[in-house]
């Protein structure tokens, strides 16, 4: 099973712009071991648990990966090369949903770069949202195109059974049938 | 645009890209050995060109790729004479001069100056005009 921090795709314009939302739930494991700098524990209060920022990354390179790969009928492995950008304003908390919102800036024979932005809604509170927390901004290779002419399998170890999963609950159509195919 | 502006602009962008003072920037400046360039960095160079002068950069046309793979170009680790004469052929505007001398592949990065990118961008807006 792959680590997926998307749970569902909610807009999909193929080739432009892909919307994905993430619940975040205070039974992830991650929350048990991640805390707020600036609310550490104190007397008898526990230290706030939030959302490290690193998988909110990995969660708008999911949104941004599966549109790049979506472009091409997810022929090719498409992986995160470089982080251009990456402002997180704003720490995520359990109860709140996370939206990401991913644009295709450039999209070439050998990668694309992304832009995105993340947005926060917290229901049942003064300010339930959106409130956008980060701009990240993102380049992936189609490594089977590397410019170092490294060779990778040749099963596309990328897009698993979890993407197929996520694109079938999304609503979205596997334009080749590939996804999820094994070696 | 003439060649300063052209220079001021790929500085700009190569020190965005690469994450380096633009002071650092020289004309000789070798993209990977001084200036770090890994080779994701190639395609987000070629990107930021195209959006910073508004042109269309083909694939292989200012990175080309193959010419280590094939051993027609490549012999124990030294590009050949017809290596040499495709690469010129696909980069008309970069100065072998200095590779000739000692053409060991594991070199050819070296061929990727600042003047080098600034020549090609120069090549490019001149055919648009």
């Amino acid at each position: 099973m792959r680590w997926m921090w998307i749970d569902r795709i909610i807009e999909f314009q193929p080739r432009v712009r892909l919307v994905s939302i993430k619940n975040v739930s205070m039974a992830e494991e991650h929350l048990h071991d991640h805390f707020a700098a600036d609310t550490p524990a104190q007397g008898d209060r526990p230290a706030m648990p939030v959302m490290p920022s690193s998988l909110i990354l990995e969660g708008m390179a999911q949104s941004a990966g599966v549109l790049i790969g979506h472009a091409d009928g997810f022929l090719h492995k498409v992986v995160l090369a470089k982080i251009n950008r990456a402002e997180i304003a704003s720490d995520v908390f359990a109860g709140m949903t996370i939206r990401h919102t991913a644009r295709i800036d450039r999209l070439d024979a050998m990668g694309a770069s992304t832009v995105g932005t993340v947005e926060a809604f917290l229901p049942g509170t003064d300010r339930p949202g959106p409130q956008r927390i980060a701009e990240i901004d993102l380049m992936f290779s189609f490594i089977d195109r590397n410019m170092s002419g490294m060779d990778f399998p040749e099963h596309n170890f990328v897009f698993s059974e979890s993407f197929k999963t996520l694109l079938r609950m999304s609503g979205i159509e596997d334009p080749c049938g590939t996804v999820g195919q094994s070696a | 645009m003439n060649r300063d502006e052209i220079q001021s602009k790929v500085r700009e962008i190569l020190a965005d890209t690469l994450s380096v003072d633009e002071a650092d920037i020289q004309p000789t400046s070798t993209l990977k050995g001084d200036l770090g360039a890994e080779s994701i960095d190639y395609l987000d160079i070629s990107f930021q060109l195209e959006k910073g002068f508004g042109f269309k950069i083909g694939q292989n046309e200012l990175f080309p790729q193959g010419v280590a793979q094939d051993p027609t170009y490549v012999k124990d680790g030294r590009v050949t004479a017809e290596g040499i004469a495709a690469l010129e052929e696909r980069l008309p505007h970069f100065d072998f001069a200095r590779f000739k001398q000692d053409p060991q592949l594991s070199k050819i990065h070296e061929i990727f100056t600042v003047d080098a990118i600034v020549n090609f961008v120069q090549a490019k807006i001149a055919a648009q005009a």
